[in-house]
């Protein structure tokens, strides 16, 4: 093997390395210690100067008590399933006002598509934080929704969306929407109109064209923008911290909890843990999806 | 064959004035943008009719196709089917089924259920589906890969699911869009006799499209050249051989010698054609009337021209060459020879003989001759 390929092969191993397997490796070992009044807030920490000595005794202290601990709690199961939850139901939401823009899109005059493109991705270019603060604009009781509806004379009492888990539901669903839609774009854009015809030809009316060609031929897009939604919502924190009330149940929150007002970063980390675990079995599903796609494809 | 009748009735509707046509275009001009691709095409296709369209890429041939099936509608001008506008039916409610250029099979469909797909939009019952399919496999010779999807079969395998998918629905009409284009000789040739056999049975109407001027040959009862969106020629396929009306229809369809010259009428229907200096005239046939001096060209074809060593004594056309080239074909070779014009005329022999064996070779003095019936004198 030349040096060159070695090269190329090598930069995205020690990418990985870095930036995933080392982090981890570091969480991981967190959540084996114990929370310590100290900085950093947890021991033991490894101390090579005492030489191997250091390191058998660093190793003797490392202990599973933080998942032990997880599996006592009530909340914690209780925050996995519920944010397992919000992440189907949200990603079901998303993939039904997705799929119509997509198609949409994908059925626009051609010079409008580039755009309509733009004008999916354009909220990218502003902060994320920015944008879901301004649904707290929107949403809240004095809020433009709430004040138009009074306006426009459907309701006397504002509504209380703010800090409820539609308000959640509602900020995943604009937030994720691109994800959803881009993957089903392409995968509508490349579908054969003559494909259409021909089902028309047979005697199918536009509605069943649509059941029996379109959408099973845009299939892929669908799963691959349902998992690039689903897994990021799961740990998703920001949403519910921001728009979420004080019963809206989500690991991420529960995590950021942990961490940053208990200070208690074992346990923390035994959370992000397990929430990787979790994660890695819809994207190893993904995966698979993918690799059979494009072998379907050959 | 047994015939009810003594002598064999000829299938000509279109010179019955009583047979109403199942499909008109009337004036029909089709648009894109301000390409015209049909331009102003009149044309009765009659039951039971095997039409083909012939003619260079983007002459229309697809579009007339798209007309008939309705995904494209007519700019101006109407279309009959049976006697009614087609304009306001969606495809799907017309009788008539397409197999497209490209084949639009469903990739996600096995090949079984692609050609399913329209049978089950019907109210056909289950089992009779299957023995439908079923039937459509053996007769495209696709049995054993009723199971694959499309993208796991090769390409003119493709081609016949797709024909196999339009024949399954036995509609009135059937349009074939270049339907034998990738299939080799023998399997091609196969394929058009059993779809003969098919319209024999049926009695289905076909519009074929076809690049293959043998296959039109071979299955059309008449044949259509167009160019640039018109019908330029439509007749049946030894009207079109041998009294072509046009020097576009005569090159277009098979080999032919083109020669240019001035007309002089010769009595009768009979012309001479003075082609050049201390040359003598050719002499040949128009049913047209021509005023001397036109410039006209002589059409013959390579087959009608006999090819000697002496001059022969009662041909109504003779003229000397010497052997330039010659193209071995298996069954016949056909002569290039050169004239003194300059000009060079072919001429074809079938091979009775063995090769070693042959009459002429390169350099010869031939004589070239043909009666005054075998060429055509076109004006267009
Ligand atoms: N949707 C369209 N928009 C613009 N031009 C078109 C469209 N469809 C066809 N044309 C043009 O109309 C002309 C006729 O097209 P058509 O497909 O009927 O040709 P064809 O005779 O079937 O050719 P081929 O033998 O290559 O299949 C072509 O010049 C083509 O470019
Ligand atoms: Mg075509």
């Amino acid at each position: 093997m030349n040096y060159r390929r070695l090269f190329l092969i090598g930069i995205p191993y020690v990418w990985l390395l870095a930036l995933f397997l080392v982090p981890f490796i570091i969480v991981l070992k967190i959540s084996l210690s114990d929370i310590a009044l100290s900085i950093p807030p947890y021991t033991p920490t490894l101390d090579l100067a005492e030489g191997w000595a250091g390191i058998k005794d660093f190793f003797s202290k490392l202990d599973f008590d933080n998942f032990l601990f997880l599996k006592s709690d009530p909340l914690y199961w209780k925050a996995y399933v519920s944010s397992l939850q919000i992440a189907i139901l949200s990603t079901t939401m998303t993939l039904l006002v997705g799929y119509p823009i997509a198609y949409g899109m994908a059925r626009a005059p051609e010079e409008w598509r580039a755009t309509l493109m733009m004008l999916v991705i354009l909220p990218f270019w502003t902060s994320f934080l920015i944008r879901v603060y301004s649904w707290m604009g929107i949403l809240g009781k004095e809020g433009f929704f709430n004040s138009a509806l009074i306006w426009l004379g459907f309701i006397d009492e504002p509504l209380t969306i703010l800090n409820t888990n539609t308000a959640v539901y509602i900020g995943i669903v604009y937030t994720y929407l691109p994800f959803m839609i881009l993957p089903i774009y392409a995968a509508l854009e490349k579908l054969d109109i003559s494909l259409l015809e021909a089902a028309e030809d047979l005697g199918c009316t536009r509605t069943s064209a649509f059941w029996l060609v379109t959408l099973p031929l845009s299939r892929p897009g669908i799963v691959a923008g349902c998992f690039l939604v689903f897994i990021p919502v799961i740990g998703e924190f920001v949403i519910p911290s921001l728009l979420g009330g004080s019963n809206t149940l989500m690991i991420g929150k529960v995590l950021f909890e942990e961490f940053s007002s208990n200070r208690d970063w074992p346990v923390a980390s035994a959370v992000a843990v397990l929430l990787l675990l979790i994660v890695v079995v819809p994207i190893v599903l993904f995966q698979r999806s993918q690799e059979r796609q494009a072998e379907a494809q050959k | 064959m047994a015939q009810p009748s003594k002598t064999p009735v000829v299938f000509a509707p279109w010179e019955d004035e009583t047979q109403k046509p199942i499909i008109q275009f009337k004036n029909v001009t089709k648009r894109f943008g301000n390409f015209t691709a049909i331009d102003n095409l009149s044309l009765d296709i009659f039951e039971r009719e095997f039409f083909a369209l012939l003619g260079p890429s983007g002459c229309g041939k697809t579009t007339i196709m798209r007309m008939l099936a309705g995904f494209e509608t007519a700019t101006e001008g109407t279309i009959l089917l049976g006697g009614k506008d087609i304009s306001p039916v969606p495809p799907n409610k017309r009788p008539v089924n397409m197999m497209f250029q490209s084949y639009a099979l469903f990739p996600h469909l096995s090949v079984w259920d692609n050609i399913a797909f329209g049978l089950r939009r019907s109210s056909m019952p289950k089992d009779e589906i299957g023995a439908r399919v079923d039937e459509m496999l053996r007769l495209t010779r696709m049995e054993k890969f009723a199971k694959r999807k499309p993208h796991q079969i090769s390409g003119g395998q493709r081609q016949r699911v797709a024909l196999a998918r339009s024949l399954a629905k036995a509609p009135k009409l059937l349009l074939l869009d270049e339907p034998l284009g990738a299939l080799d000789k023998k399997l091609r040739h196969d394929t058009q006799f059993e779809l003969m056999d098919i319209q024999e049975k049926t009695g289905t109407t076909f519009v074929i499209v076809t690049h293959d001027q043998e296959e039109a040959m071979t299955v059309a009862s008449r044949v259509a050249v167009m160019d640039h969106g018109k019908l330029i020629q439509v007749a049946t396929p030894a009207a079109i051989y041998e009294t072509p009306n046009s020097v576009y229809v005569a090159d277009f369809i098979g080999e032919v010698n083109l020669i240019e010259g001035n007309a002089k009428k010769a009595g009768g229907d009979k012309y001479e054609v003075s082609w050049a200096e201390g040359q003598a005239a050719l002499r040949g046939s128009c049913p047209r009337e021509i005023a001397d001096g036109t410039r006209v060209t002589y059409a013959i074809r390579p087959e009608k021209v006999a090819i000697s060593a002496d001059k022969p004594k009662d041909a109504a056309n003779a003229i000397q060459g010497t052997v330039h080239d010659i193209a071995y074909l298996g069954n016949i070779s056909t002569y290039h020879v050169m004239l003194p014009t300059g000009q060079v005329i072919k001429a074809q022999e079938s091979n009775t003989r063995r090769l070693a064996n042959r009459h002429f070779t390169w350099e010869d003095k031939v004589w070239l001759s043909f009666t005054d019936t075998a060429g055509v004198i076109l004006t267009e």
